[in-house]
């Protein structure tokens, strides 16, 4: 009895130890760069004719619905790459991790790609708060993240490349057609309500639009916000009937859309009397809704699946005959889609995979890949944004967005709003 | 009496050896281990501390507590605010520029001390959780009523963290750190001393919370849960029991929280929120309650099998995590830790199967056979009743 009692319990140790073995024993066979501890990518990726990079998106959790058209649109990236002979002639294989829509997990699998698989570069990330977690990861062990997301600014990380608007390529020039377009119902200053789900992104969009009013003149009547995968938006509903609003904006992130816009149907609101701007929504949410909710919306991106091109219709096509005929694009899909080709020019460019060559070249601007939505280019300097277009859209009864507005050239990218006045008196930005 | 205490002796022995096993494992992982995968660990111990405050409060007193991460993220902000004040370096945390903050908030001003801090990190949680425990255990609330609580707890405070962004960073939490008391975060050395330095609050809150358990505060925590009223009747507040334990526990959180944050490097409302803190009660569960040492155990195995499984199959780990809940519940019931009761029951179920089959005349043994049996089902939480029935007769006395 005693005897057995006591194997069992080496049997138990037995089979932790193996665990913890498997853990250290995969650290030597994946890559041989990584058998020296802290190896960090300043030694590239590269071992034989292929290179190796991260996908670090959600799979699970809140946030796997919306990342997992990232995830698809990244692969099929890397699939049209290597078909076409690859970067500087290596084929390019990937390691894909589940942030599983925690920050804290996004900091650990970061780490793991960074020091155990020893990635080139990592393609991936959703939400501000997971950025952040990744941000020091990738700075102290000299990584590189591609960002797709359209996100708050007020961030220009050394080790990262946003492919993505920030507010003066979003939010600000959707202001500017607020301004000039919407006619206040009772006559005086146009009447904003906005609301949102209560994160940092429609926090702080929302800091930036209030420090707008001074200089713009709007008026703002309600701030209200939502947790995130909240459904009841009644309440708030409400209020902006009361409020006497001529226009909502709406910065609710993911599913919570499908309910403020059928509790805004619901409510009797139709666009010509409370139109509703979003910057956050786009066409895989208008899918899940469906297209009658959100019928004559208004919605801000830098790029829309009906734009008429022939890379834009190429590429939606090529999506939905590898992921199915019912997939709809949009502006993050091609973000995280466009960020592997900048990349690969980037590579090309310094003829290195070392992350701070790939960064220079980055930073010099000379760096532009041909895109769904037209060529798009990294910003000279340091800021490490991209260039983008502003499209205002209206939604149509087919869930699709038509483009109405546009500006007249790529928006320069200023995430620390240096160039606004109205930001340096608000104490918004360094 | 005499045989009762010398297999409890025998018991207390066996799980001594364990933890020693798991402790020596902890130790000696630098050696043989990654440095990614030794922070891993260090993590996990911040967890299995967490853990052991949860089971002494759940295991031993039979309060089930589902809002630990409030506890745990009261200690992770105080040192996260600390960390955070020491990489802006005397300018205003990053975050605050954001939500146009432009002076720093009077109640951050302290953090900048590192005693402060060091002494905030185990009397927040503790103040916090005083009060917290004398409104709800002085007023009589228990069981169901408690677990609804304790959710709400940690859903208040998270939702609290968020919607004040412009003083606690919001859904981002806290990030981005330097350094920690002067040295950088991300230097071998600092990362190593701060490995040992979770081993050994791992092993003192082991230590600590063994001694209480085996003392007359330990008997009376475990009469607080098999029979309160009784325990009342003989002349004990187990209110002021239930309140001591609580604080214990909310320290260890705390404590925990302060080590997890400069080794995770970030603090988010998500890892404070109701699903985690709930995680926090599973670990418990797997590894086994009531022993203390199931408890780390528990946590070590469910955290390294998450962060393996889901490196290993990262579209689907969470239905191996959820097949290993459902098997440790279905067959082991008592925890991992009862697996060592595995050969035994096996043996009695194989003699059991092998005198049923005999004939009729060996009745005799077959009686014996089962009360064996049942002797090895049970002898998991046979000792903890004995001692239940030991603490009310000595308090008789």
């Amino acid at each position: 009895m005693k005897n057995l009692r006591s194997l069992s319990l080496v049997a138990l140790t037995a089979a932790v130890l193996t665990m913890s073995a498997c853990g250290s024993g995969a650290d030597t066979s994946s890559s041989p760069a990584a058998a020296g501890e802290q190896t960090s990518a300043s030694e590239p990726a590269e071992t034989g004719d292929t290179v190796k990079v991260g996908i670090l998106h959600s799979q699970s959790g809140t946030m796997a619905m919306a990342e997992k058209p990232m995830i698809e649109a990244v692969q099929m990236a890397i699939d049209e790459i290597n078909a076409s002979g690859g970067v500087l002639g290596k084929q390019i294989s990937y390691v894909s991790e589940d942030g599983a829509s925690d920050a804290a997990i996004f900091a650990e699998k970061a780490t793991k790609l960074l020091t155990k698989d020893n990635v080139a570069t990592i393609f991936g990330c959703w939400t501000s708060a997971s950025r952040k977690a990744v941000l020091p990861v990738v700075e102290g062990n000299n990584g590189l993240l591609w960002y797709p997301v359209q996100y708050e600014g007020l961030e220009s990380s050394h080790n990262i490349m946003y492919t993505a608007p920030c507010p003066n390529q979003q939010a600000i020039p959707a202001l500017d057609y607020i301004m000039e377009n919407i006619k206040p119902k009772s006559g005086g200053t146009v009447k904003i309500f906005l609301f949102g789900s209560d994160y940092v992104y429609p926090r702080t969009t929302n800091t930036i639009i209030k420090a707008m009013q001074p200089d713009y003149g709007f008026e703002i009547v309600g701030e209200e916000y939502i947790p995130l995968g909240y459904t009841d938006c009644s309440t708030v509903i409400t209020k902006i009937q009361q409020s006497g609003a001529d226009i909502i904006v709406n910065t609710i992130n993911g599913d919570s859309n499908v309910s403020f816009f059928k509790q805004y149907r619901d409510a009797g609101l139709k666009p010509e009397d409370i139109q509703v701007m979003s910057f956050s929504a786009y066409e895989e949410d208008i899918r899940g809704m469906g297209p009658e909710y959100s019928d004559g919306t208004l919605f801000a991106w830098n790029y829309f699946q009906s734009i008429d091109t022939p890379e834009s219709k190429e590429f939606t096509d090529k999506f939905q005959t590898l992921y199915g005929s019912d997939k709809v694009t949009g502006d993050p899909v091609v973000n995280a889609y466009e960020g592997v080709y900048l990349w690969k020019k980037a590579v090309e460019a310094a003829n290195s995979f070392d992350v701070e060559e790939v960064i220079k070249v980055c930073e010099s601007g000379s760096v532009e890949a041909e895109t769904p939505e037209g060529v798009v280019s990294i910003a000279s300097g340091d800021t490490h944004h991209c260039l983008q277009k502003v499209f205002i859209g209206v939604a149509d009864k087919d869930g699709q967005i038509q483009s109405v507005w546009e500006t007249q050239d790529r928006v320069e990218p200023d995430p620390w709003l240096k160039s606004y006045t109205w930001a340096e008196s608000a104490g918004l930005g360094s | 009496m005499q045989i009762k205490d010398i297999q409890k002796e025998k018991r207390l022995s066996g799980k001594m050896k364990l933890a020693l096993l798991i402790f020596i494992f902890l130790a000696t992982a630098p050696l043989y281990m990654s440095s990614f995968r030794v922070t891993m660990l260090g993590k996990y111990m911040c967890f299995a501390l967490i853990a052991l405050g949860i089971d002494m409060i759940w295991g031993y007193t039979g309060i089930l507590s589902l809002g630990h991460g409030v506890y745990f993220g009261l200690g992770a902000y105080c040192m996260a605010m600390h960390l955070k004040l020491e990489a802006s370096d005397g300018a205003l945390p990053d975050f605050m520029a954001w939500s146009a903050v432009e002076k720093l908030p009077a109640f951050w001003a302290p953090f900048q001390s590192s005693a402060f801090t060091l002494f905030s990190i185990v009397l927040i949680p503790v103040i916090f959780a005083a009060v917290i425990g004398s409104l709800t255990f002085l007023n009589r609330i228990k069981g169901v009523f408690f677990c609804i609580l304790s959710q709400a707890l940690a859903f208040a405070l998270a939702t609290f963290m968020i919607g004040r962004q412009e003083y606690f960073g919001g859904s981002n939490g806290l990030t981005n750190f330097t350094t920690l008391f002067g040295h950088a975060v991300n230097d071998p050395v600092t990362k190593t001393v701060l490995f040992y330095l979770t081993l050994i609050s791992l092993i003192a809150a082991f230590a600590l919370c063994m001694k209480i358990v085996n003392s007359r505060a330990g008997r009376v925590l475990v009469a607080t849960r098999d029979a309160e009223n009784r325990l009342r009747f003989t002349g004990y507040s187990p209110a002021v029991y239930k309140v001591f334990v609580y604080c214990l526990s909310a320290a260890l959180a705390g404590i925990a929280g302060a080590l997890y944050v400069p080794q995770v490097g970030i603090i988010s409302p998500t890892d404070i929120n109701i699903a985690p803190s709930t995680e926090m009660v599973i670990w418990v569960a797997v590894g086994g309650k009531s022993t203390l040492v199931g408890a780390i155990l528990g946590a070590l195995v469910v955290n390294f099998a998450k962060s393996l499984v889901s490196e290993q199959f990262p579209a689907v780990w969470q239905f191996f995590i959820g097949a290993l809940f459902i098997a440790v519940i279905l067959f082991f019931p008592a925890g991992l830790i009862s697996i060592k009761d595995l050969p035994a029951k096996i043996r009695s179920f194989i003699k059991k199967r092998a005198d049923t089959g005999e004939a009729e005349d060996k009745k005799q043994a077959g009686t014996n056979a089962k009360a064996k049996s049942d002797n090895g089902l049970f002898s998991n939480k046979k000792p903890v009743t004995v001692t239940s029935v030991k603490v009310s007769k000595g308090d008789g006395q």
